[in-house]
């Protein structure tokens, strides 16, 4: 033990009088609030384990005399909601899409579903606002231009359904060709027919390849997006005259486009349980951001 | 006995090259990149101890150092505390800007040093790393000190220390790599799990046959909390990571556990990580060096006695309430919650007893910013332990959970608390273990105080508000119960708060490397002390 060379003050309360490197300890009593709070959570904690679920016995735990459990709150939770919400849903149900605008309490009541689905379930591609994402080629829903058609009908078909996905049997489909990956066209063709379509929206660079371009297009391009390039909804070909791109308008892009082809992929919303008066109720929200038909 | 020491060289080589050989085997079968490049890191590791010892052995040791303290090791540990400080702190500030401008997830580094690579090397370093080392380091001084004895175990605390380095050279390598476990502060794979083991057990011989050696009658509080930090932890450690490996030669192994009861046991560890290792082990570094560096007595040892034995008692059960709403039954996350609230005031014990240490010399705090480094973390560790009893109340975990606010929360406790304690620590240590007169520069440690303190505001206030306004947007329903904000509206929301945050680590990194510059200088510029060190156990 080291030598005694206290550093307690005159007056302070005795040391227990044990030193350990010079550092001594006072014997001062427990606080007097730090004990009665200790006792108050204690006291705390033993009514709450007698209200609530707490201690595991032999073949379960005790239920608490309150009964409360958390999957029953959020069902109760999830049935009021459901409840308040049900006359409204099934008036959705029941009312053909292109009357909904006709009913003002509807068509609020859809169009607040219909957002909240989509914040949930759609925002992640198409971007929360709904101005979509060029570089994902997630299409801008806020515009007029539409790849599978703008009515509420074809809206409800394409979220319910989906695009190219591998679930669905119902899904959109179509396949635009490869050309350069594939060889169906060399590069000099690809070089030209991009600039035929950069022509479409008075943007080409090299005007000279434009005529040559465009022979390539009737023969391999006009079949689906059409002998003036606008486009055919049938086959979600978009139009490419409308200075609206899905990927990018610029040369890299579409030289990019032309060589190894896109294949964008939308899920089947009705397949991944989204029910029927949600896909309806994203439809109006969709539909009425802009560019609904 | 030179003889006898010969022997145990040659069995050392022996292991040594022994290890060398087959880690180089070992990485010829590697299934995977990381385990490739950890073998290569025990292959290297052996090899250069290997050689070190060859150039020792036969060599005469003159010296008999049996009657001083082991003080070469703590000294070891001083530097490996500040470096590893700076590195965690450092890559702290880089994922802070990562989160606030995800462009610098850089493409060329991904896979890399992409966020969720760095996330848990950024953990890793700073609790393990930074504060294994200081928690290390400390009680291999605090125990020689108030056992008045020397380290037990001969050069057993060096191998602790090595191992230590060793254990996380492997962990940071494997984590870039993308060599993780997928569980929170326990992503160590698992042979990376068992050289800590091995390593950990060492310690607790180290530190055990101290006590037990001991030259005064009692033990002191200090090494009550680093005991069961020890004790606790591998306990800890052992469970949550028991996994059957599915190959020798991989660094991929599958848990004992499934499903919830997997998820229970990570955060029976995981609290208790915080629990034992980040407050029971800095617990005991309070208790030495507030009271020397104040010179008062501890204020009251009867509230030592209660509020160890009830904070240790109470802690164990408080994990559940990381897993409030989940899968876990209703009644262990009950229970989880009141042992919880039940600690607020055992904890508090630990702040009263260091705060009024003080009583009696609050004049020290306008002249000493070591002290001052020292009161701020306790008053940190005061409002983190009353913060966490109140996030595990249910109602306040349905708001905070997930969000930001865990984060603000774990920060005030890690940087104010367990941070400022070590550097009040590191400042308290150097001179006295290089033996010099004087810290280098006082006014630098003002400095570094309140670069560290106005750091941890900005770093724990913008959190706050980041949390508690997420938790708000998430659950902010309309009329008809339709959410009305998007995951990414509160990412947006919350841009401007982690700019703030990016900038508040920034701050307390920057006094971390004054702090390594004035430790230098202290060691390299100042004169030593006069008076012969008093660096002899008392007898």
């Amino acid at each position: 033990m080291s030598a005694k060379q206290t550093n307690r003050k005159p007056g302070e309360v005795e040391t227990t009088g044990h030193s350990w490197d010079g550092i001594e300890e006072l014997n001062n009593p427990l606080p007097k609030w730090w004990l009665y709070i200790f006792y108050i959570t204690i006291v705390f904690a033993i009514g709450y384990t007698i209200l609530y679920p707490a201690w595991p016995m032999m073949t379960r735990a005790t239920a608490g005399i309150w009964g409360y459990s958390s999957r029953a709150a959020l069902e109760a939770d999830m049935q009021r909601f459901n409840e308040q919400q049900q006359p409204m849903r099934e008036k959705l149900m029941a009312t053909p899409l292109d009357q909904v605008q006709n009913d003002p309490e509807l068509l609020q009541f859809a169009k607040d579903a219909g957002a909240a689905v989509f914040r949930t379930n759609c925002a992640q591609c198409h971007g929360s606002g709904a101005g979509g994402v060029q570089a994902g080629g997630f299409p801008n829903l806020l515009d007029n231009d539409w790849l599978w058609g703008g009515t509420l009908d074809d809206i409800v078909y394409t979220v319910t359904h989906g695009i190219r996905n591998a679930d669905d049997a119902d899904a959109r489909y179509s396949q635009m060709p490869a050309f350069g990956k594939d060889g169906l066209l060399t590069p000099e063709q690809i070089g030209a027919v991009v600039q035929y379509v950069m022509s479409l929206t008075n943007a080409a660079t090299d005007p000279g390849l434009v005529e040559e371009g465009k022979q390539v297009f009737v023969e391999n391009c006009a079949a689906c997006h059409g002998e003036d390039g606008k486009g055919d909804r049938a086959q979600g070909a978009p139009n490419l005259t409308d200075a609206i791109w899905l990927y990018g308008g610029d040369q890299a892009t579409l030289t990019n486009t032309v060589v190894n082809a896109r294949f964008g992929v939308m899920p089947s919303w009705s397949l991944r349980g989204m029910s029927e008066s949600d896909i309806r109720a994203v439809a109006v929200y969709v539909h009425g951001l802009g560019g609904g038909e | 006995m030179t003889k006898g020491r010969n022997m145990w060289d040659y069995v050392k080589l022996v292991v040594l090259g022994l290890v060398a050989i087959l880690a180089a085997v070992a990485a010829n079968y590697a299934h995977d990149l990381p385990y490739l490049v950890n073998m290569l890191v025990v292959m290297i590791a052996a090899m250069i101890t290997f050689i070190w010892v060859l150039r020792r052995t036969d060599e005469v040791r003159l010296v008999d150092v049996s009657a001083n303290y082991n003080d070469g090791v703590v000294r070891a540990g001083v530097i490996a505390t500040a470096f590893w400080g700076v590195v965690g702190f450092l890559v702290g500030v880089v994922i802070a800007f990562q989160l606030a401008f995800p462009q610098l997830n850089f493409v060329w580094a991904e896979g890399i040093l992409n966020f969720g690579r760095l996330r848990p090397l950024h953990t890793s370093a700073v609790i393990f790393a930074f504060g294994g080392n200081a928690l290390i380091m400390s009680a291999f001084y605090i125990v020689q000190r108030t056992c008045a004895t020397r380290l037990w175990g001969g050069n057993l605390g060096w191998f602790v220390f090595w191992g230590w380095q060793l254990m996380i050279v492997l962990a940071a390598t494997s984590y870039v790599l993308g060599g993780t476990q997928g569980k929170e502060y326990a992503e160590t794979v698992w042979y990376i799990d068992l050289w800590i083991v091995v390593v950990w057990v060492a310690f607790l011989a180290v530190f055990m046959g101290t006590l037990m050696t001991r030259k005064e009658p009692h033990i002191y509080v200090a090494n009550w909390f680093l005991l069961s930090m020890i004790i606790t932890v591998a306990m800890l450690h052992v469970v949550n990571n028991m996994a059957i490996p599915v190959s020798i030669f991989s660094s991929k192994s599958v848990s004992l556990f499934s499903g919830v009861q997997d998820a229970m046991t990570q955060w029976w560890y995981g609290h208790n990580a915080v629990g034992f290792f980040l407050t029971a082990g800095f617990l005991g570094m309070m208790y030495y060096f507030v009271p020397k560096q104040a010179e008062r007595p501890v204020y009251s040892y009867k509230l030592s006695i209660i509020h160890f034995w009830a904070l240790i008692f109470l802690y164990i059960w408080a994990g559940p309430h990381h897993l409030h709403y989940t899968a876990l039954p209703d009644w262990a996350q009950t229970l989880g919650m009141v042992f919880s609230v039940m600690l607020w005031m055992p904890s508090w014990g630990g702040m009263i007893n260091g705060l009024m240490t003080l009583s009696g010399a609050w004049d020290k705090l306008r002249t000493d910013p070591v002290i001052r480094m020292m009161v701020v973390s306790v008053g940190f560790y005061g409002m983190s332990t009353f913060e966490g009893p109140m996030m595990s109340i249910k109602s306040v975990n349905s708001l905070s959970h997930y969000t930001d606010w865990t984060i603000g929360h774990v920060h005030s406790g890690a940087l104010g608390w367990n941070g400022m304690i070590t550097f009040g620590a590191l400042y308290f240590l150097t001179p006295r273990l290089w033996n010099r007169e004087r810290l280098y520069s006082l006014s630098l440690v003002s400095w570094h105080f309140w670069l560290a303190t106005i750091g941890i505001v900005l770093y724990a206030s913008s959190m706050w508000v980041a949390g508690i306004m997420q938790g708000l947007m998430w659950r902010e329903v309309d009329a008809n119960g339709f959410l009305v904000n998007a995951f990414a509206d509160t990412v947006a929301a919350m841009h401007p708060m982690y700019v703030v945050r990016a900038l508040g680590g920034t701050l307390f990194l920057l006094g971390a490397l004054i702090m390594c510059y004035n430790l230098w200088k202290t060691v390299t510029s100042v004169s030593e002390k006069s008076v012969a060190p008093a660096a002899v156990p008392a007898e």
